[in-house]
């Protein structure tokens, strides 16, 4: 059973091993409405915590996807380009992102815990 | 209602020309003639006048209807303006760039040097481009010339810091001449959070774009201050012109210590916005960044008198239009800063505050208010107690269109919640002003009683409610068959 975790900006990632898959949190995709557009990285693309990693659209907004972890594209789920609505559907399960080989399995320190992240949302 | 396509009958004609009574010129070489008849409607004149006739009676415009769009500006254009720009339509925009032309066109190149002089009063720039095209252009041609002025200094630079109330074009028109963006987000205070800022601020940050007031209509009491910690890092600071209704004739974006600006003429000097004209985004500067300026510039020979062109200098970033930007524009510019003059402008800057504050106060006690301070030109309400029924800022907005009001903008600025931005502007009379709160309180109202009504809403329109989501799911941008 991997492990999730969550980021301020409402990204997830699920690590399992030197694997991460990156999402974004029901209340993001609650938040952000009917989602349109889902633009996904390159699979080889590399990058730092915190940086941009993909972007989303939805009917009220457009919104940058930060990377929790550091690491390499490794896999995108393509599905979601002609599928957005899928992120509202399952924004923790099925519409996974991005698949990150990750470089520095101690970033996870920065990241918050499910509780930890309910506790922040009760705080906005 | 048909397309006009859909009126098309075969043979029919709007005009019938008599037979040829002059000899027919040598035919066009074969290669450039057509093989088939141009796919035109074949209409009556009679049946294309009620055509295009009936579409512009489903128009909605400030020339119908009240249209406080929040943060674009929309206010009324003046009829008198499209005579001026029509005085020049048989100039050939060619003239001035022909050897000897700029001598023939003295007075329209005259026009176009005072109208670069008096955006440069109005904000205490140097030196003003009236070359790009529209608002976010003039922002591209802004950064532009802030990493000109960067590599020309020798310094490395890597970043655009934004607030995150801005407007999505700051953030893109950085990142499209190359720079990464920092983002600083909004205090409590309704402002950039200062401390935030402060700690992001580097030596490898090249500008600081503001839009000052911001897109919550507030006006910055640290600008000064902003400026100087920019400064001290070698970064300039530039000024996204979208809200200079609110200022005119009280700030001057360069008195506070911004490098660079760009206006929006459709915003805030009564020309048409991008939608129903060509837009206009001059850009002005200090003199340090004047060297940098596109190409040609309009200098004046102080010997003379005369108005030559500048076609050419080693560290201009080039041309970024063809001519000198959207002509017609610029003079519809002019003619309405000459029609109100120094007290009118500051006139208007004035009257727009005070009919946004109007507005504020009294939907204040309907209404949320995230940030409740006195406002500039526009006010920004949350529809969250609206949500608590049910009823989202989208169906406040249908409901207005019901009652023959454009909606506000909703859903910006992105950081409050169901936001709904009200912008009226400054030539709606308080009785305009009063009819619209009246309807907005009815708004609330129905909100609370029966917030399943909004489901089916507008329902006076063509067509009823759209399904959004599927329209950007599913886009279908061309005629089928």
């Amino acid at each position: 059973m991997a492990d999730i975790y969550f980021t301020k900006e409402h990204e997830w990632a699920r690590v399992n091993g030197a694997i991460a898959r990156i999402g974004i949190s029901g209340h993001a995709a609650h938040e952000l409405g009917d989602v349109t557009f889902v633009e996904l990285p390159t699979v080889g693309k590399q990058v730092q915590q915190f940086e941009v990693l993909a972007a989303i659209e939805s009917v009220k907004a457009a919104s940058d996807i930060y990377a929790p972890l550091s690491g390499t594209v490794k896999a995108v789920n393509s599905a979601l380009e002609n599928e957005p609505e899928k992120v509202n559907e399952s924004a923790e399960e099925a519409a996974w992102m991005v698949e990150l080989e990750i470089s520095n399995p101690a970033e996870v320190a920065q990241l918050m815990t499910r509780e930890q992240y309910t506790d922040y949302l009760k705080t906005l | 209602m048909q397309l006009i396509y859909e009126q098309s009958v075969p043979g029919r004609r709007g005009v019938m020309l008599p037979t040829s009574d002059v000899p027919l010129a040598p035919h066009l070489p074969v290669h450039l003639l057509r093989s088939e008849v141009a796919a035109l409607p074949e209409v009556s004149e009679l049946d294309m006048v009620r055509h295009f006739t009936n579409l512009s009676r489903r128009n909605f415009s400030v020339d119908t209807n009240f249209y406080p769009l929040g943060s674009c500006t929309m206010k009324y254009n003046a009829k008198v303006l499209e005579n001026a720009a029509n005085l020049f339509a048989s100039l050939h925009p060619m003239t001035a760039l022909l050897p000897g032309g700029s001598a023939v066109c003295q007075g329209a190149l005259g026009m176009l040097y005072d109208l670069g002089q008096w955006l440069a009063d109005v904000t205490g720039m140097d030196e003003v481009t009236t070359q790009p095209l529209a608002g976010a252009h003039g922002e591209m041609t802004g950064i532009m010339l802030i990493a000109a002025y960067h590599k020309a200094k020798g310094n490395r630079k890597k970043y655009v810091v934004v607030p995150d109330s801005s407007h999505g074009t700051n953030p893109a028109s950085a990142a499209m001449v190359g720079y990464e963006i920092i983002t600083i987000p909004t205090a409590p205070y309704g402002d950039m959070d200062l401390e935030l800022y402060k700690q992001a601020m580097n030596n490898e940050v090249a500008a600081v774009m503001m839009t000052c007031p911001n897109t919550l209509g507030l006006f910055n009491p640290h600008i000064k201050e902003i400026a100087d910690i920019a400064h001290s890092f070698d970064a300039l600071m530039y000024y996204d012109g979208a809200n200079l209704n609110a200022i005119m004739g009280k700030v001057r974006p360069g008195d506070v210590g911004f490098d660079v600006i760009h206006l929006n003429l459709h915003k805030t000097f009564g020309t048409p916005h991008g939608g129903g004209g060509p837009g206009a985004g001059p850009v002005g500067v200090k003199k340090g960044l004047a060297p940098f300026l596109p190409m040609p510039r309009i200098v004046l020979d102080e010997q003379s008198g005369d108005l030559l062109l500048e076609l050419d200098n080693p560290a201009t970033i080039g041309r970024t239009a063809s001519f000198f930007g959207n002509f017609g524009v610029m003079v519809k510019a002019y003619a309405y800063m000459l029609m109100l003059g120094r007290a009118g402008l500051v006139q208007v800057s004035e009257q727009a505050v005070l009919n946004a504050n109007y507005i504020k106060e009294r939907l204040k006690p309907w209404y949320e208010l995230p940030f409740d301070l006195t406002c500039m030109h526009e006010c920004v309400f949350s529809a969250s107690k609206q949500l608590a029924h049910g009823v989202h800022a989208i169906d406040i907005a249908k409901f207005l269109i019901d009652k023959g009001y454009h909606p506000p903008t909703v859903y910006f600025p992105l950081i409050v919640k169901e936001a709904i931005m009200i912008e009226p502007t400054e030539t709606e009379s308080k009785a305009t002003l009063d009819a619209f709160i009246e309807v907005m309180i009815e708004a609330a109202s129905l909100a609370e009683s029966d917030p399943a009504a909004f489901a089916d809403m507008p329902r006076t329109m063509p067509v009823t409610r759209l399904d959004e989501t599927k329209a950007a799911r599913e886009q279908q941008v061309c005629c089928s068959g």
